[in-house]
């Protein structure tokens, strides 16, 4: 009984670390511009494709790997310098239907760049699986919980111990004041968005091994991240993680005691309850109302 | 020189549609033109949601999706005439919506996208599952549509009824946003907080466009199933949804007309782009940024700004 | 008021731009029609399918053509979704003006494009597995892979004769995965098995452990049988492999590509499941009429793609031989005629099996047509 419950608990935790990595991405850029980037999923794609298709040309996986990250960045900064920026002081709807736009449009870049099949990694530490109270992990899951770690460490030493990190969360809190005192609140953004194409990709990477990828596989990750992003409370780097683990936690317990078919339901009915009583998710500031 | 909306526009939308199939060689033309004009109704609707309102929703496809279901099995399985298939599936829906409008409206932003999407996804995944009841992903045949004995049948008789229902529902959302209802909506658009103070019971607002938004969903729906004779989940799912806001907004927010515009542009769009092959994806996802970036208002409303302009540095 | 005359000129401009090069052309050439999930979830089947069918027009015009006319192919990409297969559809027959219709990825699609070959008239030759397709027969519509249902009393047939009569269902909910859930729930008791758990996962989720476990843990499960296609049944296999389960693992015909072995790795090694004989061309036996036909085109399609043969290629190709026969033996294009010779296929051989169709069977293959093929060191071995 509690081996199968711990493996559920396993199984929940694999796809919860990789939810909550999609979903750091989204908190991110939206602490620094209120905007929610749709096409966060596509920064992961696009980290893992590139990865996958470098090795398998034969590129040793750390080179590829920050090959890949490189390049994911170059396109993030892209997208706000061409798409966001532009359009900077339109509705938020506009901006969501532009990032959007750009999803879409990184798919098909990806589908023409490189092809619709899909594309596998090897397990950066062997295929063994690891055993406890008889339940099983693949070493790769730690490596997913491991880079989630550290990305949040890294993100909270850069928000609270350097001068342009302290900048950034001024510039979330009050972009006007934060103008008048001198942060160059525009490169902000484009920070932002390099570093949630960064994380996206180093997530691309720590994840393909267990999901493979292919030029859609963004779609499913950015839908999982923003509802973990949601869930956790939006601007949350903390709520991000806890509420990414939380829907995939809930969905394999689901698909253990109750009805697999109705798992994704069933965490979306989990997540309605919990906007229901908590409006502003899990760890969201309480929203105050200029009038 | 806005001031008669209700019936310049109107008039120009009548004739128009009316008009538009002098240019239909063959029945394919008609059959885009009636998905454009059941997409354009949706629109309409939601845009009193999302454009009037203010409120977001990823969610309207899973009311599209139920209002056909709805029909499908209403007369397929229980024999009911059409018509009696689609108000009913209508009441149902727009009880649903009244249902879960009152919490989750409460919501504000990307939280009230997020529980949207939350009950569109629901709505898809019950649609696929329950296969003995809904035929599942394969999807389930429809019957025909008639109302009295007679049968709307061929692509030029559905072309007609879409016609007309577009025309009464421009009009109903002119209406509605003419009337009290409608400046309480603007008012709630413009300061949530500051309609509240002033006494505007904004929940109960939010919700009744909800429901009514929901209502011209499952009607299409409703509608669409009959004219296409199969249905499958897919018709929920939640990039239906994104594509129908993506129509509101592209056309124009808080502008009825320009829902119309920027359902039957994004209809007609890939149509288009089918001889781009692998690129069509680029080109879409370049045209819908493009758009919000130089038109950050939607086509029609910065069309007019620009005409507005124009005409005052001659 | 003026302004908005001028927006709806505008309009009318654009509905007007909506002339496209169609119109029906004279009947020199002989008009194929196609719409194909090129993109979306099925597009890697829908894109060899396009692959495939591009390079036999080409080939059949090389040849001369079908009676001496030149073939003309005008493919469509519906992205998987059922509602613009219907509208390519309709665009392909009343704008395009196509003879025949060879297309279809998806059941779905297949479906939706139905109605409107059914009231058009026009031959339709569906690439897609489900059994709806053709059963009840309509008269237009022929298709050209086994079905969903054959796949399954393939495996279970297999299970029988190795003495296992309780398994663990574990199918995808997407059109695939749900329609062979549902035909093996329907044909299992006609073979003895019985379904003692029965679990699904989405295509794209990055974990089943938990659905193997429960399959795993139900009371007297002797094997477990996985319907799917596509990365989903690859992570089945590496969680099953995982999980350590000793369990025989059966897969369905939806994992006969290559791709599948890739992704899974070591963990395929053992898994068994139905397969066209394409898949394991080398391995026919010299007697097996399909031996020729099989090997020339995988042959011919690896030299020109690159990559390996999937049997979604194939059934494009069959579609495709299917149709340019039938319209060499009507002496033409009338759609009648093309219908009435469809019907009349007797003894083709394809990349499927043996094609005989009747005006009760618009698929004509025997179960036979499926081999049992074992995964061993990343490759197929033929195992009956």
């Amino acid at each position: 009984m509690f081996a199968e419950f711990l493996q559920y608990l396993f199984s929940g935790l694999t796809s919860g670390a990789i939810y909550a990595l999609a979903g750091l991405g989204f908190a991110i850029i939206y602490n620094s511009s209120h905007v929610i980037n749709f096409a966060q999923g596509e920064f992961i794609m696009i980290g893992g494709m590139a990865t996958a298709t470098m090795v398998a040309a034969g590129l040793p996986l750390p080179l590829a790997a920050v090959l890949a990250v490189v390049a994911t960045m170059a396109v993030g900064v892209a997208l706000e310098k061409f798409a966001v920026e532009p359009a900077r002081g339109a509705d938020v709807t506009a901006i969501v239907i532009i990032t959007i736009g750009a999803s879409i449009f990184l798919r098909g870049a990806a589908q023409v760049l490189w092809d619709k099949e899909f594309h596998a990694l090897p397990a950066f530490s062997g295929d063994t699986p690891l055993r406890l109270a008889g339940a099983t992990l693949m070493p790769q899951s730690l490596w997913v919980v491991g880079a989630a770690v550290v990305v949040i460490a890294l993100l909270w030493w850069f928000f609270n111990r350097t001068l342009f990190g302290k900048a950034m969360l001024a510039t979330s809190h009050n972009r006007l004041a934060a103008q008048l005192m001198g942060i160059p609140v525009r490169s902000v953004l484009v920070v932002a968005f390099a570093l949630s194409a960064m994380l996206g990709a180093v997530g691309g990477i720590v994840v393909t091994p267990i999901t493979f990828t292919n030029y859609e596989a963004g779609i499913m990750l950015g839908l999982k991240g923003f509802s973990a992003a949601v869930l956790g409370g939006l601007g949350s780097g903390a709520g991000a993680i806890v509420g990414g683990l939380l829907v995939g936690v809930a969905e394999a317990l689901a698909s253990g005691y109750l009805s697999s078919a109705y798992k994704d339901a069933i965490a979306f009915v989990i997540i309605l309850f919990v906007l229901f009583f908590m409006p502003s998710g899990l760890f969201g500031k309480k929203g105050t109302d200029r009038v | 020189m806005w001031k008669s909306p209700r019936t310049g526009g109107l008039a120009v939308l009548v004739a128009l549609v009316t008009l538009a199939p002098l240019g239909f060689p063959n029945a394919y033309f008609y059959d885009v033109a009636v998905n454009a004009l059941f997409n354009a109704t949706l629109c309409v609707g939601l845009n009193l949601l999302v454009g009037y309102g203010g409120q977001i929703s990823l969610g309207h496809a899973g009311f599209f999706a139920l209002g056909a279901y709805g029909s499908a099995l209403l007369t397929g399985r229980y024999g009911l005439p059409p018509l009696a298939a689609l108000l009913l599936s209508a009441g149902v829906v727009g009880a649903l919506a009244f249902v879960v409008g009152r919490p989750i409206l409460k919501l504000k932003g990307h939280y009230l996208a997020m529980a949207t999407l939350g009950i569109g996804i629901i709505i898809h995944i019950v649609l696929k599952t329950e296969s003995a009841v809904t035929g599942g992903p394969d999807g389930l045949g429809v019957d025909a549509f008639s109302v009295a004995g007679l049968t709307v049948s061929g692509d030029q008789a559905w072309y007609w009824l879409a016609a007309v229902l577009v025309v009464i529902a421009v009009w109903l959302s002119l209406n509605l946003v003419d009337s009290p209802v409608g400046r309480a909506l603007r008012a709630v658009h413009g300061s949530e907080v500051g309609a509240e103070v002033v006494g505007v019971d904004t929940t109960g607002y939010k919700v009744l466009v909800f429901v009514v938004s929901a209502v011209f969903a499952s009607v299409v729906g409703s509608l669409f199933a009959h004219k296409n004779g199969f249905i499958t989940p897919d018709i929920g799912s939640f990039f239906r949804s994104i594509e129908v806001v993506t129509m509101v907004v592209l056309g124009g927010m808080a502008s009825t007309f320009g829902a119309v515009v920027g359902a039957v542009l994004l209809t007609l769009l890939p149509q288009f782009l089918a001889s781009f092959e692998d690129y069509e994806a680029m080109v879409l996802g370049g045209i819908m940024m493009g758009t919000m970036i130089f038109m950050p208002k939607g086509l029609l409303p910065s069309l007019r700004l620009l005409l507005a302009k124009r005409r005052r540095t001659p | 008021m003026k302004g908005l005359v001028w927006m709806g000129a505008a309009g009318v401009a654009v509905l007007g731009c909506v002339v496209f090069s169609g119109g029906v052309q004279a009947a020199e050439t002989v008009k194929i029609g196609s719409f194909l999930s090129v993109t979306g979830p099925a597009s890697f089947l829908g894109e060899p399918e396009k692959k495939t069918l591009e390079r036999y027009v080409e080939r059949l015009n090389t040849d001369g053509g079908i009676g001496g006319r030149k073939v003309e192919l005008v493919v469509y990409d519906d992205g998987g979704a059922p509602d613009k297969a219907a509208t390519f559809a309709k665009r392909l027959i009343q704008n395009d003006g196509v003879d025949i219709l060879v297309g279809g990825t998806t059941t779905g699609t297949s479906m939706a494009a139905i109605k409107v070959v059914e009231l058009a008239g026009v031959p339709f030759i569906s690439l897609a597995g489900g059994i709806d397709i053709v059963e009840p027969v309509k008269k237009w519509v022929f298709k050209t892979p086994h079905t969903d249902r054959m796949a399954a009393e393939k495996v279970f047939a297999d299970m029988k004769t190795r003495g296992i009569s309780k398994i663990a269902l574990v199918s995808e909910d997407s059109g695939f995965g749900k329609s062979g859930h549902d035909q093996s729930l329907k044909v299992a008791a006609n073979h003895g098995i019985e379904i003692v758990a029965d679990e699904v996962y989405s295509p794209k989720d990055p974990d089943v452990t938990a659905q193997l476990t429960k399959a795993r843990n139900a009371p007297g499960v002797q094997a477990v049988f996985n319907f799917g296609f596509g990365q989903g049944p690859a992570i089945v296999t590496k969680n099953y492999k995982q999980l350590g389960i000793a369990l025989p693992l059966y897969q369905s015909h939806g994992v006969a590509s290559k791709e599948f072995i890739r992704l899974a790795g070591a963990a395929a090694d053992g898994v068994r499941l139905p397969a066209a004989g394409l898949v394991v061309a080398g391995q026919l036996p010299a007697t097996d009429p399909q031996k020729p036909v099989v090997t020339a085109f995988k042959a011919d399609y690896e030299a020109a793609f690159k990559t390996e043969v999937s049997t979604f290629a194939g059934h494009a190709y069959d579609g495709l031989q299917l149709a340019a026969a039938a319209i060499s033996r009507a002496g033409g294009t009338d759609k009648a005629r093309v219908r009435d010779e469809l019907e009349k296929t007797s003894g083709y051989v394809g990349t499927g099996g043996m094609v005989t169709m009747s005006a009760t069977d618009h698929m004509g293959l025997s179960p036979a047509a499926f081999h049992m093929v074992e995964i061993r060191n990343g490759d197929w071995v033929l195992s009956d």
